[in-house]
């Protein structure tokens, strides 16, 4: 702490971020200073990773303005990012993953320098880690991996770290390794370093934060000293306000059958039950769906009653099939219902599809036209209506709402609960807890594992918060 | 990107057909070559063409097959598993007459075979097709050359005659090819199945999440190509007077050339029966076109490489653009 | 983890050792400096070509084309090198900065690399046929020398080797430069993210195979002293085993030039082994693939139970 300390590395004014219609980042005002450690938390889809963007210099700002101290860029600047993804090349050694970020390790002694950086960086930071930089990436365990990649998210690469962004560094390590990166981390920021802490691990952030941002709908809803915020109250700052409606109390009282899922992880439905998953977005929630739905189907053959359908989320990677039209998209799901002798039936097919176009009110003049001619949202409504047209009795939904409008939103939740009422079981993933609430029971997830089964009147925005941050000491 | 019009002249629904570029250029180069003959041997030129593009054009539906379903599918023991199933038929046949069926049953056997063991390889062993078929093809042409023995065996009379034989004024083979090529249309455009197949081939994880037993195709798929690359064998054999080991040397590059110029997609999910057609006939047009005008091999192969090259870039610049 | 997961050269050394220990025991006489010459003759070229396909492997693509580069590139040599050397070493040039630029291309506009290769090879196999049209040509004098010198201790063909071996390990696994360039198939957008162009490094990985390429044509014409256009076809298959014999993997990077140089010296010596055992030579072709099967589930099965443990 010395005389540099007034001059902030990075500091955003109004930024914005928008991608198409979407305001990601909605006008954030921020500065980071040396020995500042900022806690930036906020509920999915808050804007916490475009804001990192921003101030790492992925992204180029909508509008606003992002200035570094003393260069152009964020690289120059010395700011670093750790992302919850791995970015190491699993091919290389410890030692030679810094080589691809210090381009100034150069010369026939390179690798005795990384190889000497690394370890007094992993030692300052994890004391004891025993990880050989020698070993290739893809032989450590995940959690040294992360600790590898935090050493090198700290380490001199040509230039001296000065921010270091870390978007969920802890969520694979265990509580006594984390509990030394938070030390680093307090002693690093007492030492004029800058850090932004991500975590769901609240306890961590009350920890090593000096100041708390909390994050809404890509604005800034509260920024205050650490001491100035109690547990609870932070988790209303997430919150919505108390959504409006009754559906809730109206699902609460329906009859549901007997139970037709049950998987080894806990996961169970009831016929004609709506089942929620939720949780923090990337906690396993589609890893279990997937493999819900993949334990139901047959890589070998398909019958002609299937068990289950899927509808996707991410649609280019998991729903869409990108060079067929609407109707081909639509119909794959029920080819082998309307078939004879292997043959597609295409008077049925083109009669069924068009019946599901009017029900779910698919935006196109000809559902010949190509599946890419339609908006995201009519896109996901295809997808939507592949499952419902299928005559399965389970229909599994990866976080199905992304990029839909809220007129469609409302078509579609009427749609699923005619569906649930004629006794079709529905267990739906989503990111937006008003529609977990809207559901008969809900499962919250928690690094890959259920942390709480909530049904009502326990369903509430609070409830659910609390089962998807970690509440206690991180110690 | 908007939703295409939907009034457009005949002529643009035309154009927009990604066969019709295969098409077009073999006329093209049919009509380069009888213009240097101003217009004389049209007929025999026609004969020629439908006769050789034949071959290529079987061996090149099946391997349309494999490339439909999706990146990294290739079958590389195309030209081994011809030149294997036609020395084991002509060698079961030993030129006696009256035994064609026999051995047409002998080589799809070894196709359905052949087909069987580079699925086991790419499944089992979870290999790149690519590496499978490279490693299972050096040890069907071991077979072939060990069953083969330097002898060249003569197809039965019956059969030799069929395979060089007319109909209606066009090749017997051609017949055959066109026949196949029906049949994988309406597999294609007809059949659950071809719908699979192309869901797979457009995006593996996607066609499995929506019920597709992508394995189930794969492996069809894979005897498919096989069953196609044995027919061909077979006819080339009887066609050429019998089996040489050198017999299916040139179809490795034909039958993926013939796949990429026809109009499908390398991407897969895209596949293209008449365009396949139309490139098995331009192969062989062209490399008549240039030996009219007194060009050498060297410059044919300089050319054709650069071909597909280009249409290669030329597809993925239109990919890009939409 | 397992033993040979952590060690994954034992394997080729293993095979390789092996397999000549059977050539001993069948023909003592092979263990000579004459014998040593006789069996790996023919390594040298082949080496070449597979650390060539390395290079490409390295980066997630695979070049079909290889074999007919360096049947050019021996075409080359055997006319133009030997008649003009000025015009065949920039002919040569070229080839290489073609290769590169063959790589650049592939990765800008993100065409599959086996059906651009597989369009190369007729383009290289075209232009072999029109240099020379039947084969002749004679190879230069020095190189014929090179090829054929007498090296105390151990045959050209063994110190070639390992010489090949020590200069590749250099470059692609001890420089910086060549991390980076693994670096680009084991994670292509962590290269990107920090601040690399990925089409760059890839044009440079092409370039290196095509200057490998041209050094397998130019040794195998200085050791049959003439050329064909057809005279090297068979080595695209021959190099992508060479590579995953040695322990190569086909994504992620994963290559070792010390391992391709023991791949394509097994491969040498099975065709040889294979004739002492009196196996008709029919088998030929098909043992060399029955043991890039046999090699590659040996690793499944090694990295199975490297999973399990």
């Amino acid at each position: 702490m010395s005389e540099h300390e007034s001059v902030p590395i990075v500091t955003l004014t109004d930024a914005a971020k928008h991608f198409g219609p979407v305001r990601a980042l909605d006008g954030v005002s921020l500065s980071v200073r040396p020995g500042d450690c900022l806690g930036l938390v906020g509920h999915n889809g808050a804007g916490k990773s475009t804001l990192v963007y921003l101030v790492n210099g992925g992204f180029a700002p909508s509008a606003g303005e992002i200035s570094f101290s003393g260069a152009d860029d964020a690289a120059g600047a010395g700011v670093r990012s750790v992302f919850q993804e791995l970015s190491l090349c699993p091919n290389l050694t410890v030692a030679e993953n810094l080589r691809i970020s210090n381009r100034a390790l150069t010369g026939a002694g390179w690798r005795r320098n990384a190889r000497a950086i690394i370890t007094e960086s992993l030692d300052e930071i994890f004391p004891g880690h025993g990880i050989d930089p020698d070993t290739e990436v893809d032989m450590l365990p995940i959690a040294e991996r992360q600790m590898v990649e935090i050493a090198i998210g700290f380490a001199p690469r040509g230039t001296e770290a000065r921010l270091v962004i870390l978007d969920e560094p802890t969520s694979s390590l265990d509580a006594g390794i984390a509990e030394q990166l938070l030390t680093h981390i307090k002693s690093y920021c007492a030492a004029g370093g800058a850090v932004i802490f991500i975590s769901h691990m609240l306890g961590e952030v009350f920890q090593v934060a000096s100041r708390i941002i909390v994050l809404k709908d890509g604005r800034i809803v509260a920024e205050r000293a650490t001491e100035d915020f109690t547990r609870q109250g932070l988790v209303e700052a997430m919150g919505h306000v108390a959504a409006e409606g009754s559906a809730g109390t109206d699902l609460a009282e329906r009859q549901t059958g007997e139970i037709v899922i049950r998987t080894e992880q806990g996961l169970t439905a009831r016929k004609g039950e709506i089942v929620g998953l939720s949780g923090l977005a990337g906690h396993g929630q589609a890893e279990a769906l997937a493999k819900l739905y993949l334990s139901q189907s047959s890589n070998w053959r398909a019958g002609h009653e299937p068990k289950s359908v899927f509808v996707a989320g991410d649609r280019p990677r998991d729903g869409i099939l990108p060079l067929w039209s609407i109707l081909n998209n639509m119909s794959i799901s029920f080819l082998r219902q309307i078939e004879s002798w292997g043959f597609v039936d295409r008077a049925a097919e083109r009669a069924k599809a068009e019946e599901w176009k009017k029900r779910i009110g698919i935006r196109t003049e000809d559902i010949t036209n190509p599946v890419l001619s339609l908006s995201g949202g009519n896109q996901q409504k295809v997808l939507f209506a592949r499952a419902l047209a299928s005559t399965a009795p389970v229909v599994i939904m990866d976080d199905p709402m992304r990029g839909v409008d809220v007129g469609t939103k409302q078509d579609v939740y009427a749609m699923i609960r005619d569906e649930a009422a004629h006794g079709r079981t529905f267990m739906w993933y989503s990111t937006e807890t008003e529609e977990v609430c809207q559901c008969d029971r809900v499962f919250v997830f928690r690094n890959g594992e259920i942390s709480a089964e909530l049904v009502p009147p326990n369903i509430t925005e609070e409830r659910i918060l609390e089962a998807s941050f970690h509440m206690q000491e991180a110690s | 990107m908007s939703t295409q019009s939907a009034s457009r002249t005949p002529l643009a629904v035309l154009i927009s057909r990604p066969w019709i570029w295969s098409w077009a250029a073999a006329a093209l180069a049919f009509a380069a070559t009888l213009g240097l003959t101003s217009g004389r041997g049209a007929g025999e030129l026609a004969y020629a063409a439908l006769s050789f593009g034949a071959f290529a054009a079987i061996v090149g539906m099946g391997q349309m097959l494999v490339i439909t379903l999706g990146p990294g599918n290739i079958d590389l023991s195309v030209p081994a598993t011809m030149t294997l199933a036609a020395t084991l038929a002509l060698r079961t046949m030993g030129t006696e007459p009256g035994t064609a069926l026999y051995g047409l049953v002998i080589a799809l056997a070894v196709g359905f075979c052949v087909g069987i063991a580079n699925f086991a390889l790419i499944f089992l062993l979870r290999l790149p097709p690519i590496i499978a078929t490279l490693a299972a093809s050096l040890i069907y042409q071991s077979i072939a050359i060990w069953s083969n023995r330097g002898l060249r065996i003569k197809p039965p009379e019956g059969l030799a005659e069929f395979a060089t034989g007319r109909f209606l004024g066009v090749p017997n083979v051609a017949w055959v090819a066109l026949v196949l090529a029906i049949l994988v249309w309406v597999l294609l455009e007809r059949l659950t199945w071809g719908r699979w197949l192309l869901a797979t081939g457009q995006n593996q994880r996607a066609a499995r999440l929506a019920g597709v037993p992508v394995e189930a195709v794969r492996a069809v798929t894979y005897v498919s190509v096989a069953i196609f690359a044995a027919l061909a064998g077979y006819l080339l054999a009887s066609f050429s007077g019998g089996a040489a080991l050198n017999m299916g040397t040139e179809y490795l590059l034909m039958s993926i050339a013939v796949v990429v110029i026809g109009g499908c997609s390398v991407a897969g999910g895209d596949s293209n029966v008449p365009g396949v057609w139309g490139a098995a006939l331009f192969m062989f047009l062209v490399v008549s076109m240039l030996n009219s005008y007194g060009t050498g091999a060297g410059v044919r192969n300089v050319l054709t490489g650069t071909i597909i090259i280009c249409i290669v870039i030329a597809a993925s610049t239109r990919r890009a653009r939409q | 983890m397992s033993f040979f997961s952590r060690y994954r050269i034992l394997l080729p050394v293993i095979s390789l050792a092996v397999l000549l220990a059977a050539t001993f025991y069948m023909q003592p006489r092979a263990m000579s400096y004459f014998g040593l010459n006789l069996l790996f003759n023919l390594a040298v070229p082949i080496a070449l070509a597979t650390i060539a396909q390395m290079m490409i492997l390295m980066v997630n693509d695979i070049d079909l084309s290889i074999g007919a580069f360096v049947s050019l590139v021996a075409c080359v040599t055997a006319t133009f090198l030997n008649d003009a050397p000025l015009l065949g070493l920039l002919i040569l040039a070229a080839l290489i900065l073609a290769y590169a630029a063959m790589g650049a291309v592939i990765d800008a506009l993100e065409l599959p690399a086996i059906v651009v290769t597989l369009g190369m090879s007729f383009v290289w196999g075209g232009l072999a046929l029109f240099i020379l049209p039947s084969p002749g040509g004679a190879a230069p004098g020095w190189l014929r020398t090179l090829m054929t010198v007498k090296p105390p201790l151990m045959p050209m063909a063994v110190v070639a080797s390992i010489l090949i071996a020590f200069v590749t390990h250099m470059l692609i696994i001890r420089s910086g430069f060549g991390t980076v360039l693994r670096g680009v198939g084991g994670n292509a957008r962590a290269i990107s993210r920090a601040g690399l162009s990925v089409t760059r490094l890839k044009a440079w990985a092409y370039g290196l195979a095509g200057f490998f390429g041209v050094l397998a044509g130019m040794a195998l014409v200085g050791l049959t002293t003439a050329a064909d256009a057809n005279i090297a076809l068979r080595y695209t298959l021959l190099s992508i085993a060479g590579v995953i014999l040695g322990g190569g993997e086909f994504t992620g990077g994963k290559v070792s030039p010390t391992g391709a140089v023991i791949g394509a010296l097994t491969l040498t010596l099975a065709a040889s082994f294979l004739s002492f055992l009196r196996l008709s030579p029919d088998w030929q072709i098909g043992s060399q693939g029955a043991i890039l099967i046999l090699v590659l589930t040996a690793r499944l099965i090694f990295s199975r139970k490297g999973d399990a443990a």
